[in-house]
């Protein structure tokens, strides 16, 4: 026990990426350092912009503190932005490799190739897809509730802090150390202390940890909100379905999530403390961690594709000026597919070894998901029709999505006979199933809802001709890169494959690897329209609100909306609330009088709270434990003396809200109304011209 | 400061249920930490404490009463049931299914 090893614990030099790529300069190993350097240059030119821009004082007083669910919802999906980033970067390389290596090594080792798919499928699945969705959740729900903030601002900060720690976990792995080998879904025994003793595994387990926590506190939040801080007459049956979706989600993440977090830490019992939860002997049963995982997994995956069903809704619509068709029948869906998703994690294991009734019963059960599915998708086709439709970036992404989302639920009845699985499973045919769901199942919609309520958030339209682009990108990419898929895997190509052996292949890979050019040629297109969008925003400013000529209450304020969302509560009499008052003449009318509004006052408690608990499993990563305990103590008397502090809110007078509402009537008194089709114009200020 | 009856009798009873799920806690560790029993037999205890320490949680914690269980209350307490039901019960179908493979 030196001193070092102490200081310390496990990192030496050669954890380090670049030591590494220094004593053995491989290809494989010089990538591995060029994305360490990239990670490392990142944070450095970031830090020193936000030096010389002189920015730090505003960014931590007016963003990194705020318990503005709106604020935190955009820092959400700022964080999941970049980690999309990334993991869109290392699936362009999965794909290289296996263009190239067929009888050759390619240009990334085994050991390379595998922490490749295993931080794309664990930074994919917990640090893009989830923070997206709870950064629209967070942006939107409360809004469209008539709510002034999330239930818990305070939680919902620690959700977020907590999150981005395990995107920083995820970084620091590119840096020191490696990350785990063992897949997204890390099966022991592959993971345990015998077979895997560095700290890949270690990693895997903490950052996930993180994320999970973080996304439990999230379910909590949302659901209290939207079953306690609904504005009065916001009954069930008038909530906008995007929050309905909400619900669902946040009540899968309450139910779903545990078991995860349960078996990571059981899976860290085995490694740290010498159990034998799932060990090869001693009573351990490794295949009670596939089960846990996958309770958890495959809710995870409508966590991931209910709130987009739920954008969809609300874009297809919106944009096609239509009451939502089948409002009940698209509710009970949603309530349906939520149960329903909880009666088939099997269908991941179908090979596993159980017997030949149990195997059949979790197929059928998941056939029966798609009943559900489909009505969904008939009726936004129904809404479609005879409405004014509109075909921008939005409504492209919803058709795109509804068009290539059936194909991947029919590849999933393919996957959900047992017998035909047990010939596919573990191919790539997999692969292409589950893209085939998650890519318009999710990146779609994030999209869609980035395009539909971004000029809601920041109050300017985003440029619709990179809109186009970004969706010519996605939706050609999507089926270059994942149809020859479908066709290697049914020739029986196994999935994570670092090298390939069949030269007939080739053509396949080598359209595969067009097709991922293409999605990162997309994601280009997305971060490009945000560019362009900034510069031209004078002339796409839509301060009044209601560029869309939408329906529900988020509409019915400024844009961006003051931080207390409402001036006065609204009081709801219809679903659509909005489109109502508009009809009636009742929009952009004054209040009889304002109250004082109360606010939660800043705090930086979240982001202590979160980054002691990131340090304290860092620390457990390499075995430093005087960091594990100092990022513990902080964390927990953080969280001890902030309940202890009363004077956590603070009043914006009464006179100031009615002033600020003044102002904002004023705008909408003297805006041009605008018919539909002028609404992509400079001409559109926000201010829907009323055609019934 | 003044404490009102209400913010007492709250106190009370997360005292109270702080206190039983210590001891509840303590018991089941040291049946399997002393062996005080055979191996079937503590199983059956963990388990039966296990089931009361869920209704101290509900009764101290949670707040739910059968008396003035409000319409969303039970609802939830349903849903939740419904869900552990799937859970566990799947899961111990599932791995005693499997369990011939681990012999
Ligand atoms: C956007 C473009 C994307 C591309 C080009 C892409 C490509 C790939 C590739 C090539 C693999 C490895 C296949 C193999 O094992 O041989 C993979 C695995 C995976 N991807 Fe993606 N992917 C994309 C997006 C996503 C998204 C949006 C998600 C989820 C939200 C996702 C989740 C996963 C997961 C979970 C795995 C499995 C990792 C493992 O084997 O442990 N991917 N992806
Ligand atoms: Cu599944």
């Amino acid at each position: 026990m030196t001193i070092w090893h102490i200081l310390l614990g496990r990192l030496t030099w050669s954890s380090l990426a670049f030591v590494r790529a220094w004593r053995d300069p491989t290809l494989s190993e010089l990538i591995g350092a060029a994305a360490a350097a990239i990670a490392v240059g990142g944070a450095v030119v970031l830090f020193g912009l936000l030096t010389y821009l002189r920015a730090w004082r505003y960014l931590w007083s007016e963003w990194l503190t705020s318990l503005d669910h709106k604020r935190i919802g955009i820092m959400y999906m700022v964080f999941a932005g970049v980690m999309l980033a990334r993991a869109l970067i290392e699936a362009v390389v999965i794909r290289t490799q296996q263009a190239i290596a067929i009888n050759n090594q390619g240009i990334v080792g085994p050991e390379h190739f595998a922490e490749l798919f295993s931080t794309h499928g664990t930074i994919m699945v917990f640090f893009v897809g989830m923070p997206l969705l709870i950064g629209l959740m967070n942006y939107v729900m409360p809004l469209q509730i008539g709510s002034r903030d999330v239930a818990f601002p305070y939680l919902n900060s620690i959700s977020l802090w907590l999150t981005i720690g395990g995107g920083i976990m995820m970084m620091a792995s590119l840096v020191v150390g490696k990350f785990s080998t063992g897949g997204w879904s890390g099966y022991p025994p592959y993971t345990e202390l015998a077979f895997n003793g560095g700290v890949g595994p270690d990693y895997w387990i903490w950052s996930v940890s993180l994320s999970s926590l973080g996304a439990l506190m999230t379910g909590i939040n949302f659901a209290v909100t939207i079953y306690k801080f609904r504005a009065p007459g916001m009954t069930w049956m008038r909530l906008p379905l995007f929050t309905w979706t909400s619900l669902c989600t946040s009540i899968l993440m309450i139910f779903a999530v545990p078991p995860l977090t349960i078996a990571t830490l059981m899976l860290a019992a085995d490694r740290y403390l010498g159990m034998h939860f799932f060990t090869n002997d001693l009573g351990g049963n490794m295949m009670n961690f596939v089960n846990l995982f996958w309770l958890f997994g495959h809710p995870e995956v409508y966590i991931l594709i209910l709130p987009p069903f739920g954008v969809y809704s609300e874009v297809v619509s919106a944009y096609s000026s239509k009451e939502l068709y089948g409002y009940t029948s698209l509710v009970i869906a949603t309530m349906a597919i939520a149960i329903l998703s909880f009666t088939v994690w099997l269908h991941h294991f179908f090979t596993m070894g159980q017997s030949a009734p149990i195997n059949a019963f979790f197929g059928i059960a998941t056939m029966l998901i798609g009943i559900p599915t489909g009505v969904k998708i008939y009726d936004w086709i129904w809404t479609m029709f005879w409405g004014e439709v509109r075909l921008n970036t939005a409504m492209l992404f919803s058709i795109g999505f509804m068009v290539t989302f059936v194909i991947g639920g029919m590849s999933g009845i393919i996957l959900a006979t047992p017998p035909v699985d047990y010939m596919v499973h573990n191919t790539l045919f997999l692969i292409a199933h589950f893209h085939n769901m998650l890519i318009p199942g999710m990146l779609y919609g994030v999209i869609a809802g980035y395009y539909y309520w971004f000029p809601k958030a920041f109050g300017f339209r985003l440029s619709e001709k990179w809109g186009r682009r970004t969706f010519f990108c996605f939706f050609v990419g999507f089926y270059l890169a994942f149809m020859p898929l479908y066709v290697m895997g049914l020739g029986g190509v196994a999935r994570r494959s670092q090298e390939l052996f069949d030269p007939t292949l080739r053509p396949w890979t080598i359209v595969a690897e067009i097709g991922a050019l293409l999605l990162f040629t997309g994601l280009a297109c997305i971060f490009i329209q945000l560019y362009v969008s900034i510069k031209q925003r004078h002339q796409t400013r839509v301060p009044v609100g209601d560029p869309w000529d939408a329906r529900g209450l988020e509409w019915s304020m400024s844009a961006p909306p003051p931080e207390y969302n409402f001036a006065v509560i609204p009081q709801v009499s219809r679903r659509d609330a909005f489109y109502w008052r508009k009809k009636y003449d009742g929009a952009y009318r004054p209040a009889d009088h304002y109250r004082d509004i109360e606010l939660p006052k800043n705090s930086m408690c979240g982001i202590l709270v979160g980054m002691g608990l990131t340090a304290c499993f860092f620390g457990f990563v390499w075995h430093i434990w005087w960091l594990a305990f100092l990022g513990f103590a902080v964390a927990f008397g953080t969280a001890v003396v902030r309940s202890f502090n009363r004077d956590v809110n603070r009043v914006i007078p009464a006179a100031e809200v009615a002033a600020h509402d003044r102002r904002w009537l004023d705008r909408a008194a003297a805006a041009r109304p605008i018919p539909r089709h002028l609404e992509l114009t400079p001409e559109n200020e926000g201010l829907a011209k009323w055609q019934g | 400061m003044n404490i009102s009856p209400s913010l007492r009798r709250d106190f009370l009873t997360y005292a109270l249920g702080y206190g039983l799920a210590i001891v509840l806690t303590g018991i089941s560790f040291a049946f399997v930490f002393y062996r005080l029993l055979v191996p079937q037999a503590v199983f059956g205890v963990v388990l039966f404490l296990a089931v009361i320490q869920i209704v101290v949680h509900m009764r101290c914690f949670l707040h739910i009463s059968l008396k003035q269980s409000a319409r969303s209350d039970l609802q939830l307490i349903l849903f939740s049931t419904l869900i552990i039901i799937l859970m566990v019960g799947g899961t111990l179908i599932v791995v005693l299914d499997q369990n011939a493979r681990m012999m």
